[in-house]
Formats: C-alpha cells, sequence, structure tokens
C-alpha cells in the first residue's frame, strides 16, 4: 500500500487559454474533443473521477 | 440415579441445539454466501454451544453448581466469534468492488453471536425437558424453541418501512440526478451515456419519521448497494471510481434516492431485492418513542 491522497484536485483540463497553473497541473487543449480524449485518459491513470464544472472546465478529483 | 440416564438426554438436547443451528445457517446465505470452511467453524461452534446449554441441567441434577461458572467461559468463547466473523468480513471488504459496509457487518458478527446463545437456550430446555418430564415434552419444547429461534432472527425489511419506486436517472448539465436528487457530477460524454445505458434509479420514500431516520444511516444505505449489487451484478471494476454505485438523501422530506449500475438491468428483480433488504439493529432509531418527541407531537 502507497500513499494516497484523498478529496483533492489531482488535474484541471480546459480548453480556456486564460486559466493558468496555480498549484495544480493544468492541461491546455486546443479543442474540445482533445478535452475529452485527455480527460478520460487522464481520469483512468489517476484513479480519479472526472467532473465537469463549466463546459469548458474539467477536473480529476480523488474521492 | 446413575450417569447413564443422563446420556441420551444429552444426546438429544446437543442433537437439537446443533440442528438449530444448521437451520440458522440457513437462512443467512446471502450475509455468508459460500465460505465452506467458514460453515464448518460455525457448524462446530454451535455444537459446542450446544453441549453447554446441555450440560447445566445434569450439573444442576448432581448439585455441581460451581459447575454453571463455565457459563462465563461459554460467553466469552462467543465473543470471540463475533470478533473472528467482524475481522474476516472486513478484510474480504476490501476487496469487494461495492463493499458492504461496517454497519452491515457489525450487524452479521452480532447475529452470529446470538445465535450461538440461541443454541444454548435450545440444549438447555430441551435437556431440562427431557430430565424432569419425558421425551415427548423435550421434542415438543425443541420444536416451540425452533419457532422462538426464528421469530427472533428474522428482523424487519425495507419494505416495512419505505415505499420503493423505479426512477430512470438523467443528467442536468453534467449533474447526474434520481428523480430531483443529486447524486454525483459526471463530466465526461462517453461515461453519461455509460451511466444512463446501464444506470437504475430507485427512491425510497419513509413512511413515518422513524422510517426517516433509519434510512437515512449511512451503513443502511451501504447495506442496500450492496444487497443490490450482489443480486443483479455491478458494472464496474478497479479504476472506474466514476462508475460508483450511490445513496443520496432529499433534505427536504427524507427520501432516499438510489442510483446502481446493475450488470442485468431488471427492475422487477431490483424493486425485490432493494425490498428485502434487512434493516440494520444498528441503523434502526426510534425518536418517536422518546419523551421529548412525544412532546413535541402534542
Amino acid at each position: 500500500m502507497g500513499i494516497s491522497i484523498d478529496k483533492s484536485i489531482l488535474a484541471i483540463i480546459t480548453t480556456n487559454q486564460k486559466i493558468v497553473p496555480a498549484g495544480t497541473n493544468v492541461f491546455h487543449c486546443e479543442s474540445q474533443q482533445e478535452m475529452f480524449e485527455i480527460t478520460k485518459n487522464l481520469e483512468a491513470i489517476l484513479d480519479g473521477i472526472a467532473h465537469a464544472l463549466k463546459d469548458d472546465l474539467f477536473i480529476i478529483v480523488k474521492h | 440415579m446413575s450417569d447413564n440416564h443422563f446420556i441420551y438426554p444429552i444426546l438429544l438436547g446437543v442433537a437439537v441445539g446443533t440442528a438449530i443451528r444448521i437451520y440458522m445457517l440457513k437462512t443467512d446465505y446471502r450475509q455468508y454466501p459460500s465460505y465452506l470452511h467458514g460453515k464448518v467453524i460455525h457448524l462446530a461452534l454451535g455444537f459446542i454451544a450446544a453441549g453447554l446449554g446441555t450440560i447445566i441441567v445434569p450439573a444442576i441434577i448432581k448439585e455441581e453448581y460451581t459447575a454453571i461458572t463455565f457459563l462465563t467461559l461459554a460467553a466469552s468463547q462467543f465473543r470471540d466469534v463475533r470478533n473472528m466473523e467482524r475481522t474476516t468480513l472486513q478484510q474480504v471488504d476490501m476487496y469487494e468492488l461495492v463493499g458492504r459496509g461496517n454497519t452491515y457487518i457489525e450487524g452479521i458478527a452480532v447475529a452470529f453471536e446470538g445465535r450461538n446463545y440461541l443454541v444454548i437456550l435450545t440444549s438447555f430446555v430441551t435437556t431440562a425437558a427431557y430430565l424432569y418430564l419425558n421425551i415427548w415434552a423435550a421434542l415438543i419444547a425443541a420444536i416451540i424453541c425452533f419457532f422462538i429461534c426464528r421469530k427472533l432472527m428474522s428482523g424487519n425489511r425495507l419494505k416495512d418501512i419505505v415505499e420503493i419506486n423505479y426512477i430512470e436517472p438523467h443528467f442536468e448539465g453534467a449533474g447526474l440526478y434520481v428523480d430531483n436528487i443529486y447524486i454525483m457530477n459526471i463530466g465526461l460524454p462517453e461515461r453519461q451515456k455509460e451511466v444512463l445505458k446501464y444506470g437504475m434509479g430507485f427512491i425510497l420514500k419513509p413512511k413515518n419519521f422513524n422510517a426517516k431516520i433509519t434510512i437515512s444511516n449511512l451503513g443502511q444505505r451501504q447495506a442496500i448497494l450492496y444487497d443490490v449489487s450482489v443480486a443483479l451484478g455491478v458494472y464496474r471494476d478497479s479504476g472506474t471510481p466514476a462508475l460508483v454505485p450511490l445513496a443520496k438523501r432529499d433534505l427536504e422530506d427524507g427520501r432516499i434516492g438510489i442510483f446502481v449500475l446493475p450488470q442485468t438491468k431488471e427492475i422487477e428483480k431490483a424493486l425485490k431485492v432493494i425490498a428485502n433488504v434487512p434493516i440494520l439493529e444498528n441503523a434502526i432509531r426510534v425518536p418517536s418513542r422518546t419523551l421529548s418527541q412525544g412532546k413535541q407531537e402534542q
């Protein structure tokens, strides 16, 4: 058993170029399609849940 | 009275006690499904319990009153049964896709301990009836004990306290809803499609105030999710935390929205399973019986 992090935002995926990284990794995407792809992969890799905050803003949260 | 007089009553007491334990082991198959070795352990302990219960009567007749103190040994022995059950189930629970939850586990563990005491009681009564009356009285006593045990061991079911309705889950934006109860935020359109395809929603409407408090218990809700997942399978794997069955509460009126992802989408069967979920002893609340509540109602 390794160390696991609970209830924290692991990554931010967005097409909004104004959002800048501030403590959390931000993945900037060109299109919404690319955003869905990256979110899907990150969800599986990080073992977290992808939540949509806005149409152009996704976060991966570990619960 | 020679020692031989005791042989048949003791044998009968032990046999009846063990038989009762076997019967009670059968009734809880859903809680303790297929562990053959687990069954052997409980049969052996049931046999020991039956032996202890039986021996009390000859001990009294022989005026060996101090011998009764071995019952304290029995009590600590069967408390260990509870610990054993709890540890085993907690260990196993970590590797379930949908866990039982600690409240359910505690309920099962308590039931296992309680059953052994019922076996002791049955054996005691049967042997006493045999020795003081005759074998027919003993058999009648055994049958009465059988019905008492059955009554004591069958708790209430969910259908007694709630109305259950099927409702198709739906999305409002990224939010997943069952009726008007918010379940969770699922962002990816692909996941949303999966959830709508496999997901089932149920609304549990409590019949009274006590039921409202009882089903708000998190352990009780987990028990419902577990039972449905066992009966219908679960569309889930490790590494897909988004596909998790959840039960959320409507804060306004205490209704519970159940969201599950079964492998087979059989509404009738799911309704039946939910209706038969046991009400966990540790979740039962009867605030209406307390004085303060009575005053409030007046």
